[in-house]
């Protein structure tokens, strides 16, 4: 492409990232040796989930050859401050237990050895005496005075309470013609990249700081936190980021705890320490999507309009409140209303301590949860009003025509037209020959079923909305909290080749690549020229609070950060060349590689050369330009506000809408669900990359099924945890997932400059409550949950028959 | 998760293997496909003393017929045998049962023997194995001797396999024209079977029927074929001792059971003719 | 004769990869995944469960596909091993690979070095294989990232094959 064509965003521009995970050459953080003279770390972990600990016995551990050091978390604790959350509550939380233990799995002791062989041999050697106490493991249970007290110091496991109501939902409920309710327990879940943690913890003294690398992905508003905890100034405190990290869907937020012990145990130990998680430690002891006891009642007028919806939560959140916890029950809060025009809401959060792993950020982040009330609370509303459930939404949905929509509890929906996904999604579909097969399948006897679901997908956070955990009076006490910044940083260096450093340390979505794109859009090069550095570095980059990969931050936010800086370092290469060409920077255009005059052809200077004069020739240029070409743009969308008094709060700045439909046969005999048909329509604004987009959905979809029919965390009555390897922890294989229709639609956001919208949650949030309400369509039966083993379903099929 | 320390012994022949289980069987595993072994040990919940490798004793890869039986040698790799003419017309069941073992990537390296000697309740080869009322051919420096597959394992995991002896061979009673069917239900494919049911009728009258899964060991349904598939099946499921565990619990291996029972019979009873 | 180490044995290990000679140590009990990436530096072969079941770390053996964490180093003396450092030239992709790219079969890429070892092989072993095939092969190996599509489309279009 020699002049300006099309633009390279929005083209399937094959991923940069590629090469090198093709051919091995792709470095991951147990491939880095950053320093020299590094110890492997084994941790020894808690087998009870409640229990005191009497005694710790390490001498045995101690004087094993190429045994480096053990610390126990009595040591470790007293050179620690706890980790703060937004819940004012009495609960210390350290990365490792000192006095009692409160989850299989909770560190107790650090090995530090010459390899991790002997570091686990080190682990067998330690003697525990524990004096088990009785477990808080069901959620409902555990408020009960009886259950074990997790943390005594609260009082009771329930350690957080709010309530909240926009609009008027009691007159709502009073004048209802008709109320539909459900409640249901939703299990534990955890999307288990395929990489697990990693880190490698180096303390040097004079002066002293940390430098850790890690395949933690933010959001670094956990830095200041980690710092506060090591009792160290936050520049003291050096994140660096590896090359690649091989996925997270969130979950790898949860190494923090892991990286400020790692730290502390360095300074303690005196040398570098490795650790890399090993599966059984990943799945036991990482982090979780929350189990929960919920209900939600939904009130209907005779038409059939959604008039007023209740939620009432309550929600395991493990045996500590881990940051930026509770945010996965507050992310979905400000768009409690879905994609409906109800503005008659009522909350009730409870939160409730048990003796499981901290919840943490896990794909679709609480979305997953309260989708499944909402949609199936539509669906069986659809079957008791007697309405289609396709229609009943779109007689409900916001209208396109009424975006930016301020919904009832403060999130501002950019751009939507839910009613058209919706066509496109029964299209898709042939929903009416969809309709006739289920009939005649049900007239041969056989269990056939149709569920819907729509949602919205949230995405570039807003930093504040974590403290609607506090009360408007907290609130105001602890001082203003808004935002969610990105900032990205664009230099050509003297030869003319750009490069564009992020701040939203990908795991595999391609973010090199769409950046790339951006890039030479604005500069006029090819993406291959470009190159893209991920490698968070927080002592030597720009970042921000909010920088890290979550929330479907990057096509909502820090698209916008590449675009301006590059819009930046475009203008002084304009100017420049206006210079030398002679005209006005108006005139000149970035194309092929050149600075051009617009129409003329054939003209103009290589950028090369221009890039050249404002590194080697400062004194050359005109007035007013600074040497060199570096741009750092920072910016926070103005939307993202602080919480107001009513408890609004304007949640984040894109708002994408998903559709989903499945059409599922249940062979009653075995409980197997056949996927007949599953559509899922997107509008994920504009479209950056169709082989980006494509991967996200498609991978959503996978996360999304797995939860839905075979994922789950098993703990039994003891807290005892079940689920410690792949062969228990069930996750989809390319031959357990079925064929997925894709389509799109779109509308642009205003929100940023490209008009794209955060996706990546995607179908995950839905898949669940559209499997459900499929299964459920089939049993002739609401009490559906999940996942929806073949052990669960035959049992449902064989009670409804 | 990393293996404690084992010392470890690579025989390149039988007679060297068996002298290294005398010498060292009490504490000593052997070491075939390891796809099993090999995940127990590094995870901590096996141990040895000594790991006895016999992936480089070329007799044990050998496939012949002997007699009115099909002989396996232990290291016979269940992707060879699945591949294999002798198998798919002397134990068809076996090649049946074969495509629901594992993964492509597994059945690569796992061994019929090694799957045979760790006993899994689940696992289809031995399963087949019982089915057919085949046996397992020990070997120690003592002699060999020959157990009925059916009596081979005794709980889930363990076999009556003395420390110094190991699986030679297995032997699958030539089953050629028979009728035989296998199917399996599993949460995810290539999970190890929730139930699993391997059906094969001879001389057009006498059927086996094998259950995997539901107890800790296989169990084996002999009859004559006639009469209510439901009656006889049902009754032979109702008395079974089903496991329950987070994957599935008792009640739904009994119905399954009994599901895939009759279904896999009637299969079998339907080729047969 | 057997080949007989000590528990504690720092064990010499000669071993072939991708047409290369190597030599290394290891004892009895290192896993052969830990022997390529932390003795030979052959950091390519990634390693996710270390139970055989997510399959990242999926080399050839002999001419076998083999699970490198549940096989043992030592018990590669001599052999012939293949990873994905192998699979092509440096600076370039194989068909397989650039099929890959460009139906977005990989996304963090953790995963995909086993699979594209597993997909060379099952290739060689089935020239033509059907979708359900390509995807009963891929079931032996987990991935959370893409959802498989983008794996099914990229062997089938490879193969020359199609549903």
């Amino acid at each position: 492409m020699d002049g300006p064509g099309e633009p390279w965003v929005g083209q399937a521009v094959p991923r940069l990232e590629d090469a090198a995970l093709l051919s091995g050459n792709a470095r991951f953080i147990d491939d880095l040796a950053p320093v020299p003279g590094i110890r492997h770390v084994a941790l020894l972990r808690s087998p009870y989930a409640h229990a005191r600990i009497s005694k710790v016995d390490i001498t045995e551990a101690a004087a094993l050859d190429g045994v480096y050091g053990v610390l126990t978390g009595a040591e470790l604790v007293t050179e620690l401050d706890p980790l703060a959350s937004a819940v004012r509550a009495p609960v210390d939380y350290f990365p490792i237990a000192s006095d009692k233990v409160r989850y299989v799995g909770e560190p107790v002791a650090l090995v530090a050895a010459v390899d991790r062989y002997v570091a686990e041999d080190a682990l067998e050697r330690i003697v525990v005496d524990y004096e088990p106490l009785p477990a808080a493991v069901d959620p409902v249970a555990a408020l009960e005075d009886s259950a074990g007290q997790v943390h005594e110091r609260v009082g009771s496991n329930l350690v957080h309470h709010r309530t909240f109501r926009y609009g008027d939902p009691d007159r709502a409920f009073d004048e209802a013609a008709a109320i539909v309710s459900l409640d249901w327990r939703y299990p534990r879940q955890a999307s288990t990249p395929i990489e697990t943690y990693g880190a490698v913890a180096h303390y040097e003294e004079a002066p002293e700081r940390y430098t850790i690398w890690s395949n933690f992905q933010g959001p670094f508003i956990l830095q200041p936190l980690m710092a506060r905890a090591l009792r160290v100034p936050g520049n003291r405190l050096r994140l660096v980021a590896a090359p690649h990290s091989g996925g997270s869907f969130g979950i790898k937020q949860g190494l923090y705890p892991y990286l400020v012990l790692l730290a502390a145990a360095s300074r303690m130990l005196g040398c570098p320490l490795k650790w890399i998680e090993d599966r059984s430690e990943h799945l036991m002891a990482s982090s979780a999507a929350s189990d929960r006891a919920d209900s939600i009642e939904a009130a209907f007028d005779q038409e059939g309009t959604l008039t007023g919806l209740r939620y009432r939560n309550l929600v395991s959140v493990g045996a500590y409140i881990r940051a930026p916890e509770p945010a996965s029950v507050y992310r979905m809060h400000a768009a409690s209303n879905g994609c409906y025009r109800t503005r008659n809401i009522a909350v009730d959060n409870r939160l409730v301590l048990t003796n499981k792993t901290p919840i943490g950020l896990n794909r679709g982040y609480g979305g997953p949860q309260f989708f499944f009330g909402l949609e199936r609370a539509m669906d069986k509303a659809a079957r008791s009003l007697g309405v289609d459930p396709a229609e009943l939404r779109r007689r409900n949905f916001i209208p396109a025509n009424a975006f930016p929509y301020d919904a009832p509890a403060g999130a501002l929906y950019d751009s939507g037209d839910y009613a058209k996904g919706l066509d496109l999604a029964l299209e898709l579909a042939d929903y009416e020959a969809l309709k006739a097969r289920r009939d005649a399948a049900r007239a041969a006897g056989k269990l056939f079923g149709i569920g819907f679901a729509c949602g919205v997908e949230p995405s570039g956070s807003n930093m504040a909305y974590v403290t609607l955990a506090q009360t408007p009076e907290e609130r105001a006490k602890t001082g203003g909290r808004s935002g969610g910044a990105a900032v990205a940083t664009v230099a050509l260096d003297p030869s003319g080749a750009a490069t564009v450093t992020l701040d939203s340390t990908p795991a595999g979505q391609g973010h090199a690549t769409a950046a790339a794109q951006i890039v030479a859009d604005g500069l006029g090069m090819r993406p291959e020229e470009v190159q893209v550095v991920t490698t968070m570095d927080t002592q030597n980059g720009d970042w921000s609070l909010a920088s890290g990969n979550y929330a479907n931050r990057f096509s909502a936010i820090v698209v916008d950060a590449i675009v301006e800086s590059t819009d930046r370092i475009a203008m002084k290469l304009k100017a420049v060349a206006a210079d030398m060409l002679e005209v006005a920077p108006d005139d000149v255009e970035l194309s092929g590689g050149r600075a051009r005059i617009a129409g003329v052809p054939d003209d103009g200077i290589a950028l090369a050369r221009v890039a050249a004069a404002t590194h080697w020739h400062p004194a050359g240029l005109p007035e007013g330009l600074s040497p060199g070409l570096r741009e750092a743009a920072t910016l926070s969308p103005d939307v993202l506000d602080a919480p107001d008094e009513q408890d609004r709060v304007a949640s984040a700045v894109t708002f994408g809408y998903i559709c989903d439909l499945a059409a599922v046969e249940v062979d009653p005999k075995t409980g197997r669900i056949t996927v007949e048909t599953y559509v899922s329509v997107h509008d994920v604004g504009r479209v950056l990359n169709p082989i980006l987009v494509e991967g996200q959905v498609r991978g959503g979809f996978a996360h999304g099924f797995g939860a839905a029919v075979m994922e789950d965390l098993v703990y039994d009555s003891e807290g005892n945890f079940l689920s410690g390897s792949f062969a228990d922890y069930a996750c989809p294989t390319a031959a357990d997932l079925p064929p997925v229709t894709v389509g799109h639609v779109e509308t642009a956001s205003p929100a940023n400059a490209l008009g794209s919208k955060g996706m990546g949650d995607g179908s995950s949030m839905l898949t669940p409550a559209v499997m459900a309400n499929a299964v459920a369509d089939a049993l002739g039966r609401d009490d559906v949950e999940l996942p929806l083993t073949l052990d669960r379903v035959w049992r449902l099929a064989r009670e409804a028959s | 998760m990393k293996p404690a320390s084992f010392a470890y012994i690579r025989p390149e022949t039988q007679d060297e293997a068996l002298s290294a289980l005398a010498e060292h069987g009490d504490d000593a595993l052997v070491l075939a496909g390891g796809l099993s072994l090999g995940a127990m040990l590094n995870m901590r919940l096996a141990f040895a003393e000594t790991i006895i490798d016999i992936n480089r004793i070329p007799a044990l890869n050998r496939i012949e017929r002997v007699d009115e039986s099909l002989r396996t040698g232990a290291m016979v790799r269940q992707a060879d045998a699945l591949k294999s003419a002798d198998v798919s017309e002397a134990a068809p069941l076996l090649r049946l049962g074969l495509q629901n073992v594992g993964h492509y990537q597994t059945r690569s390296r796992g061994t019929l023997g090694g799957s045979v000697a760790h006993a899994d309740p689940s696992a289809e080869i031995p399963l087949c194995l019982a089915t057919l009322d085949g046996v397992v051919e020990l070997a120690s420096q003592r002699g060999s001797r020959r157990v009925p597959a059916r009596e081979f394992a005794d709980t889930a995991l363990s076999t009556i396999r003395e420390p110094d002896e190991m699986v030679e061979a297995l032997h699958w009673p030539i089953h050629t024209g028979a009728g035989v069917a296998f199917q399996e239900i599993a949460q995810r494919h290539g999970d190890f079977a929730i139930v699993a049911v391997a059906a094969v009728i001879r001389n057009e009258t006498e059927f086996s029927l094998g259950f995997g899964g539901v107890e800790g060991v296989p169990r084996v349904l002999d009859g004559m074929v006639g009469g209510s598939v439901e009656e006889t099946v049902g009754a032979f499921v109702d008395e079974l001792d089903a496991m329950d565990d987070p994957r599935a619990s008792a009640e739904y291996r009994i119905g399954v059971a009994r599901h895939l029972g009759v279904q896999t019979l009637r299969q079998a009873q339907e080729l047969a003719t | 004769m057997s080949a007989k180490f000590e528990a504690d044995a720092r064990v010499r290990v000669n071993c072939t990869v991708n047409g290369k000679r190597h030599t290394g140590y290891a004892e009895p009990r290192t896993q052969l995944c830990d022997f390529l990436r932390h003795e030979l530096h052959l950091y390519g072969t990634h390693v996710g469960c270390e139970h055989g079941v997510c399959g990242a770390c999926t080399i050839t053996l002999d001419g076998r596909l083999a699970r490198s964490c549940m096989t043992y180093a030592v018990q590669a003396e001599g052999a012939e091993i293949g990873t994905v450092e192998g699979l092509s030239e440096p600076g370039t992709l194989n068909p397989l690979q650039r099929a890959f790219s460009d139906h977005g079969a990989l996304q963090c890429g953790f995963c995909t070095a086993g699979i594209l070892i597993s997909t060379t092989y099952f290739l060689a072993d089935n020239p033509m294989p059907s979708e359900q095939e390509v995807r009963e092969m891929l079931s032996g190996h987990l991935c959370r990232c893409t959802g498989y599509e983008g794996m099914v489309r990229a062997i089938l279009s490879v193969a020359g094959g199609g549903s």
